[in-house]
């Protein structure tokens, strides 16, 4: 990431947006009166003010949350400013050993999930996508009006049967049925994503291949993989934050506290300590955001673009 | 170009449709096994994960199971009882307030928003990020946190509150308050639709504008002429994507409420009774029954929407 995710309000470069329109209004007719131009001024200070107060408002609480994680207990409750007088970091160190386990150890579970979620949506999705989006087959239609249906299925459908399927396997309390729908392309929105960019790489080179006599195996790995890493990027940022946030189902299948992903051993920690330590609570919820935080600055640009061609939340 | 769009027309890509009756081709052939290769996991999660479990709850929804004994068969009993069942009313109730307000709401200010950014403006990348952070973080546990700190009674609403000298409420203990607290932490994840509003009004023409002006249009009837009729494909997939989102929140209830969707079942969301139903008390025909419900609920609001779009959504080509 080079530029633009920079939290700087510095206008960007004029190769910061490089997908746009050349906006209609900005260069001003050389005989327009000057009247306009200081209503432009006027209107665009404006806008800023108010995107500015608007925007103010969204991240106060965040940068609250971080100001009175580094904060005593008590003050908590009567500062409402995000300036810091005295560093009390305390509620880290607390927080980090207020469950049974260091919080650590659920962080190096969420790890695991989510490194395992995010291989597995790479693996299946791509190769489903390469499917749909290259090679002609039977019931072709059909299996792609399902695959797009089931993008739009409410989970809560299969959790029931699903979490009785695992529970007879042995699989409650193991990161395997957070991690085995994943390696079996249930995420069909990825699906979409990479067919859809698949779509869009030129065929000579599949063709091209194709007479020197290569198939679809080296097809897909040495020609379509290797193009398709924005969508692959993508899928991996994605799949990073969702499974990172995932809440429903870790708390449906992982009841160990030796199992807990970072979200269920939050909740034990809400459960455990009532509203007595807001501020270790808070110090626990940053560390928990911050992962997410960081893969939003390195892949805004796949994120944002992921979201505007497929409109994944 | 969206789910919604391929859904409704399943176009395949032009020169790839198979071709019927007619002799299959050597290429054919090999192009079916290579595609029951690479669709296996596929293939294998669609009827493992998906519709075989899908038709396991089916069943069960006519059962009654508490993972103990085997299912017994019991018939409509289930939804007999959801007739009569004024929780599951009531979580309904609480359920559609908050997708209908909740969207709507949140929909209005991605578009709000993204028409301010959309004219080719100075910090254009920083105020994006801003408005789009939220939405990556709201479902997490970690803010639910914060937001039941921060609409508690001592909590960061009532201490600025205090300041303009007012006596705030506990809005998360408070019943009246406590799903519109829930509410504007939907609001507040605004960011994604944005992003594609932000997307859609690209691809309206500079000159629609340039024209309208020359004709005298002023900004709103611009706005009701040009960006809504061109803008409305995507406010419909903005619709039904997070109408579908929407009727399956669970997290934020679950910690703002402690897991018991209180105080007085005010934030008891479907899908958290379903939880308690299902996983607090075994009662799994009948969780399967109410997710069956849940299913036919957005597929009904979904197909609505559908119907309704011929009447308000203009495609252009």
């Amino acid at each position: 990431m080079t530029d633009s995710t920079l939290a700087r309000d510095t206008p960007p470069p004029a190769s910061a947006a490089p997908s746009r329109v050349p906006p209609a209004e900005d260069p001003p007719p050389a005989a327009e009166e000057h009247r306009s131009d200081a209503k432009r001024v006027v209107r665009s200070i404006l806008k800023h003010v108010a995107l500015i107060v608007v925007g103010g408002i969204m991240i106060y609480p965040l940068l609250w949350m971080v100001a009175s994680s580094l904060r005593p207990n008590d003050i908590i409750f009567r500062e409402p400013g995000v300036l810091l007088e005295t560093l009390e970091t305390s509620n880290y160190s607390d927080g980090w050993n207020a469950l049974s386990n260091p919080f650590g150890v659920y962080l190096f579970n969420s790890a695991v999930v989510v490194l395992g979620c995010i291989i597995g949506n790479l693996v299946a999705c791509s190769m489903a996508a390469y499917a749909f989006a290259r090679l002609d087959f039977r019931f072709k239609k059909t299996a792609f009006a399902l695959m797009l249906l089931t993008i739009m299925l409410p989970f809560h459908v299969v959790i029931v049967p699903q979490y009785i399927m695992f529970s007879q396997i042995g699989w409650v309390n193991t990161f395997w049925p957070l991690i085995v729908p994943k390696l079996l392309a249930t995420d069909a929105f990825f699906i979409f994503l990479m067919v859809q960019f698949i779509r869009g790489i030129p065929t000579d080179m599949d063709e091209a291949a194709r007479i020197d006599g290569a198939g679809h195996a080296r097809i897909f790995g040495q020609i379509i993989l290797p193009m398709m890493v924005p969508a692959l990027a993508t899928t991996t940022i994605f799949t990073f934050i969702w499974t990172w946030n995932d809440f429903f189902s870790a708390l449906i299948y992982l009841t160990d506290p030796d199992m807990f992903t970072v979200p269920v051993a939050l909740r034990a920690f809400v459960d455990a300590t009532g509203e007595s330590s807001w501020g270790s609570l808070f110090a626990m919820s940053i560390v928990s955001l911050l992962p997410v935080f960081i893969a939003f600055l390195v892949g805004q640009k796949f994120l944002v673009k992921g979201i505007a061609t497929t409109g994944i939340k | 170009m969206s789910v919604i769009q391929e859904l409704a027309t399943n176009k395949l890509p032009e020169g790839q449709a198979p071709k019927r009756g007619r002799r299959r081709t050597a290429a054919e052939s090999r192009d079916n096994r290579a595609a029951a290769i690479f669709l296996s996991p596929w293939i294998l999660g669609l009827f493992g994960i998906t519709l075989g479990p899908m038709a396991m709850s089916l069943y069960l929804a006519f059962t009654d199971y508490n993972l103990m004994r085997a299912p017994e068969w019991v018939g409509f009993d289930n939804f007999a009882r959801m007739m009569s069942d004024d929780r599951l009313h009531n979580s309904l109730v609480v359920t559609f307030t908050y997708v209908l307000v909740g969207v709507p709401l949140q929909l209005a200010l991605a578009l709000a928003i993204a028409m301010v950014l959309d004219r080719g403006m100075r910090g254009l990348a920083f105020y994006r990020s801003v408005f789009y952070l939220p939405s990556l973080l709201g479902s997490s546990v970690a803010i639910a946190i914060l937001w039941k700190q921060i609409f508690g009674s001592t909590g960061l609403v009532n201490q600025l509150l205090e300041i303009i000298g007012i006596q705030g409420i506990g809005w998360i203990s408070d019943p009246r308050t406590a799903l519109g607290s829930i509410i504007l932490l939907h609001v507040w994840t605004f960011g994604a639709p944005m992003i594609i509003f932000l997307a859609g009004l690209r691809q309206i023409p500079a000159m629609y504008y340039e024209a309208a002006s020359i004709d005298g249009a002023g900004k709103i009837s611009q706005f009701f002429r040009i960006t809504l009729p061109l803008l409305s494909p995507i406010i419909f997939f903005n619709l039904v994507l997070q109408i579908i989102q929407a009727f399956q929140s669970f997290t934020q209830a679950f910690i703002v409420s402690g897991g018991r969707g209180g105080p007085s079942d005010s934030t008891m969301f479907f899908t958290l009774y379903l939880y308690q139903t299902g996983f607090g008390r075994f009662d799994m025909g009948y969780a399967a029954a109410m997710a069956w419900l849940l299913l036919v609920i957005i597929g009904a609001f979904t197909a609505i929407n559908f119907l309704a779009s011929k009447y308000w959504v203009f495609y252009d080509d």
